[in-house]
């Protein structure tokens, strides 16, 4: 009986139609030892796998875990490096004067300084005077256009 | 991920991985460093192992690829496969030993099958995988296993009755 279902399952397995537990049914009979003497020769072929699933890989694995250097975070310190040193490189307080006409006086005097300089400044634009002239006196060109509208009228 | 979280996913199947790479390499120190190749790679990319739907089918498939690309850089440096662990002429006696051992002839037999019923066996007989995932892993589709898997049942036993009935060729 047992031999006979054995027998079946041996032909379903080799046309591959056997499920993973109906293999397993087979692997026990044949690692245990009363096999049927004409199935003898199937024996290896199950013992062989039975055995092959011991075996195991045995070497290390070198698993570095190599820390790249993260340039985002070497930035973010930059700016906040630079942001404490402007922070604390603040120039001192200048001082106030308490007085009110020292002071007017002081503010007319800058404005004085400001008002020079910046005069100073305009009167080298001067110059920009004379190519107003200079285009004053190319005024005659209107003559010619003048007389090239006159013509292109008479043309038309 | 940490290494520790990392090896607790491979740790499960680092074994299968290795044992499919000697089914296709043959030699134990290939099969070692192609296992060591193969779970690097997976840890250079661990910030992807997330998005895999199965990490171990993957690695599956991973160690098929990469076992066919070592055997075609043998092919194509015309260099014969060594199987330094086993030495053919030295020694006759632990041959001859070895050729009465039954169960070593049945690897003997499964080497000599062409490369995808080997895988197949591998897969099914000995890791004892459902064809679907046999399928997905070796890219191919479920009746195509069935069949390739047929064959090499078919095979071996062939080979084994014939010794079995005649003694070693």
């Amino acid at each position: 009986m047992v031999l006979n279902s054995i027998e079946k399952l041996l032909e379903k397995y080799e046309n591959g139609e056997t499920s993973l537990k109906e293999e397993q049914v087979l692997k026990n009979y044949f690692s245990g030892d009363n096999v049927a003497p004409h199935l003898e020769h199937y024996k290896p072929m199950f013992m062989y796998f039975l055995g092959n699933q011991q075996e195991q890989f045995t070497k290390t694995l070198p698993l570095k875990t190599k820390k790249r250097f993260n340039y985002r975070w070497l930035s973010v310190a930059a700016v906040a490096v630079i942001m404490l040193g402007v922070y604390f490189n603040q120039p001192d307080d200048l001082g106030t004067i308490e007085d009110p006409e020292l002071a007017f006086n002081e503010v007319s005097k800058q404005l004085a300084m400001i008002s020079n300089h910046f005069n100073k400044g305009t009167a080298t634009v001067g110059y920009l005077d004379e190519v107003n002239k200079g285009a004053s006196t190319l005024n005659y060109l209107n003559e010619i256009e003048n007389s090239t509208s006159i013509i292109f009228k008479k043309d038309q | 991920m940490t290494q520790n979280e990392f090896l607790n996913i491979v740790m499960p199947f680092k074994d299968k991985v290795f044992r499919l790479a000697k089914r296709l390499l043959v030699s134990t120190e290939e099969a070692e460093d192609a296992t060591q190749e193969v779970l690097l790679k997976l840890w250079r990319n661990k910030s992807k192992i997330g998005e895999y739907k199965n990490v171990e089918a993957f690695s599956m498939t991973m160690t098929k690829n990469f076992c066919f690309d070592k055997l075609k850089s043998k092919q194509a440096q015309n260099l014969k496969i060594v199987h330094s662990n086993y030495e053919e002429k030295n020694t006759p006696l632990q041959k001859q030993v070895e050729l009465n051992d039954s169960v070593s002839w049945v690897e003997r037999i499964i080497e000599e099958l062409p490369e995808q019923q080997r895988m197949i066996i591998q897969l099914r007989d000995i890791e004892e995988y459902d064809f679907d995932e046999i399928a997905k892993m070796l890219d191919m589709n479920n009746t195509a296993v069935r069949v390739a898997l047929s064959r090499a049942r078919k095979t071996i036993r062939e080979r084994l009755t014939n010794t079995h009935n005649y003694g070693i060729k």
